[in-house]
C-alpha cells in the first residue's frame, strides 16, 4: 500500500510564486506541500538566473534570483512547508469527498483539499538535441539520464556535452563502459575545472576519447544505435557507439498537467481574476502558467494572484470558518502564526 | 539610430532602425522577425535567440564572452560566426549590420 501524504494544499512548483503562496495560505492556517522537478526550491530563479539581478520586486531595488528565493524561504519558514523535490507530478484524480489525490512519477501519493498549479513555464526536462531521427532511439539506446550505471556496462558509449552532467558521467561511466567517447563542440568546458582535469587525464592515459564537434546523424536499426556522425572543425568522423547520452541542458515543458482535464490555451491555464481558479473547481493556477486578460508574466503579479487564491482556498478547506481580513502589522493572531508575537 | 538587417531562414529580409544601447534580440522581437524566440527574455540563460553574424561583420561585432559560449553549446548548428543576439548591443559602429536567423532554435 502506497504511503499517502495528507495536506491542505498541494502546490505544484516551488518557484517564487509557489513559495509565496505558502505564506498567504499559511496566514489562513492552511498547510502546504510543494512538489518540484528540480532538486531545490526557486524554479527559474534558481535554475536559470540565480546570479542575475531582478529590479522589479517592490521595495527591493535589486535582488538576485537566488537571494529572492532565499528570502522567500526565510519568510515562509514559520509555516513549515513540506517539500518533495526531483519529482514530476504525474496523475491527479478527484476524490469522492471533493479533494484530490496527486501522484508523482516515482509513485508517491498526496491527498489535498486544494491543488495549486504554480508551475511557471512548465517543468524542467532534458533538452532533446537537434539530431534528426533521435526520437527512434530514445529509451532504447539514447538516454537523457543515468538511472543505473550497470545498464551501460560493456557498451560503446558516446557522451555529448560540456557541462557538469556530461563530465561527471564521463568520469563515472568510464570504468564500466567498453569504450567511451566524449563529444563537445569546442575544447573549452562549462563543467567544474576539477572534472575537466580528470577527464583530460583519462584522455592522456588513453582510457577515453575526446572529439571536438557536433553530432549530425545517427545510424542503427530498431532503436539500437550503431554509430554517430560527428562534424568536427575540419571534417566529419563516424564514431561507433551502442549507447548515446546527450546532455544539452534543460527546457521547460508543461508535462502531465496537460492531461488533467483542465482547459488549456496554448500551454497556459485560463483562470478567473477573482480567485485564479481553473476550469476545475478546487484547482487553482498562479504565476507564469496562468492566463487572463491583461496577464503580465511578472513575479509581482504572481504574488498578487497567490494572495487572492489563498482567500478562495481557505473557503474550500474550512467552509464553515468566517474569513476575517487582517493586516500582519496589527493583528496579534497573524503575528502569532509568524512567530513574532 | 542604427540600421540592422535580419535575414530570416526563408530569405525574408527585415530592415529595422535600432536604438543604440538596445540589444539585437530586442529589435528582432519588436519587429516580429520569425525564428528568434528569446525564451529567457535576454538573460543569456537559453540559446533561442541564436543568429549568424554576416562574415563581413564578425570582426566589428566581436566574439562571445565565456558565458555566452557556454549557452551556445545548446544551440543548433553552431558556426564560428554564431552569436546570441541578446548579447549584442547596438552601437554606432554596427550601422548596416546583417545577421541571419538559423533554420531552428535549439
Amino acid at each position: 500500500m502506497t504511503k499517502v501524504t495528507k495536506t491542505d494544499v498541494l502546490i505544484v512548483g516551488a518557484g517564487p510564486v509557489g513559495l509565496f503562496a505558502v505564506f498567504e495560505l499559511g496566514l489562513l492556517d492552511l498547510k502546504c506541500h510543494l512538489i518540484d522537478i528540480l532538486d531545490r526550491p526557486g524554479g527559474q530563479c534558481a535554475e536559470l538566473y540565480p546570479e542575475k539581478p531582478i529590479y522589479d520586486i517592490p521595495a527591493l531595488p535589486v535582488v538576485s534570483g537566488q537571494e529572492l528565493v532565499d528570502r522567500l524561504m526565510e519568510q515562509i519558514r514559520p509555516f513549515d512547508p513540506q517539500f518533495t523535490f526531483s519529482r514530476i507530478v504525474a496523475g491527479l484524480e478527484r476524490l469522492p469527498d471533493g479533494g484530490f489525490r496527486v501522484t508523482t512519477d516515482e509513485g508517491e501519493a498526496f491527498e489535498a483539499k486544494v491543488v495549486v498549479i504554480a508551475a511557471g513555464g512548465g517543468s524542467f526536462q532534458p533538452k532533446r538535441p537537434p539530431i534528426p531521427g533521435i526520437e527512434a532511439y530514445e529509451g532504447k539506446s539514447v538516454f537523457y539520464a543515468v538511472r543505473r550505471m550497470e545498464e551501460f556496462r560493456g557498451e560503446d558509449l558516446l557522451i555529448v556535452g560540456g557541462g557538469d552532467s556530461a563530465l561527471d558521467w564521463t568520469l563515472n561511466l568510464q570504468p564500466v563502459a567498453r569504450r567511451l567517447t566524449l563529444v563537445h563542440r569546442r575544447p573549452e568546458f562549462r563543467a567544474a575545472p576539477d572534472s575537466v582535469n580528470k577527464m583530460l587525464a583519462l584522455k592522456e592515459a588513453g582510457k577515453i576519447d575526446f572529439q571536438v564537434g557536433q553530432v549530425r546523424a545517427l545510424t542503427g536499426e530498431n532503436g539500437m544505435l550503431k554509430s554517430a556522425t560527428v562534424k568536427g572543425p575540419e571534417d566529419e568522423v563516424e564514431i561507433a557507439c551502442t549507447r548515446l547520452l546527450p546532455f544539452f541542458g534543460l527546457t521547460m515543458k508543461l508535462g502531465p498537467v496537460a492531461e488533467w482535464g483542465i482547459n488549456l490555451n496554448e500551454n497556459l491555464i485560463p483562470v478567473d481574476t477573482e480567485k485564479f481558479e481553473t476550469s476545475e473547481p478546487g484547482i487553482f493556477a498562479i504565476g507564469d502558467i496562468n492566463h487572463y486578460p491583461g496577464k503580465l508574466k511578472l513575479i509581482l503579479s504572481g504574488f498578487h494572484e497567490a494572495a487572492l487564491m489563498a482567500q478562495a482556498a481557505k473557503r474550500i478547506v474550512h467552509p464553515n470558518e468566517k474569513v476575517v481580513f487582517q493586516y500582519t502589522t496589527s493583528s496579534t493572531s497573524l503575528q502569532k502564526k509568524l512567530g513574532v508575537a | 539610430m542604427t540600421k540592422l538587417t535580419f535575414i530570416a531562414f526563408d530569405g525574408a529580409t527585415f530592415e529595422v532602425e535600432a536604438e543604440n544601447g538596445s540589444t539585437v534580440m530586442e529589435n528582432a522581437i519588436r519587429n516580429g522577425v520569425p525564428g528568434i524566440e528569446a525564451e529567457c527574455g535576454g538573460a543569456c540563460a537559453c540559446a533561442t535567440c541564436h543568429v549568424y553574424v554576416d562574415e563581413e561583420w564578425t570582426d566589428v561585432v566581436g566574439q562571445p564572452e565565456a558565458m555566452e559560449e557556454d549557452m551556445l553549446d545548446f544551440a543548433y548548428e553552431v558556426q564560428p560566426n554564431s552569436r546570441l543576439s541578446c548579447q549584442i548591443r547596438v552601437r554606432e559602429e554596427l550601422d548596416g549590420l546583417v545577421v541571419r536567423v538559423p533554420e531552428r532554435q535549439a
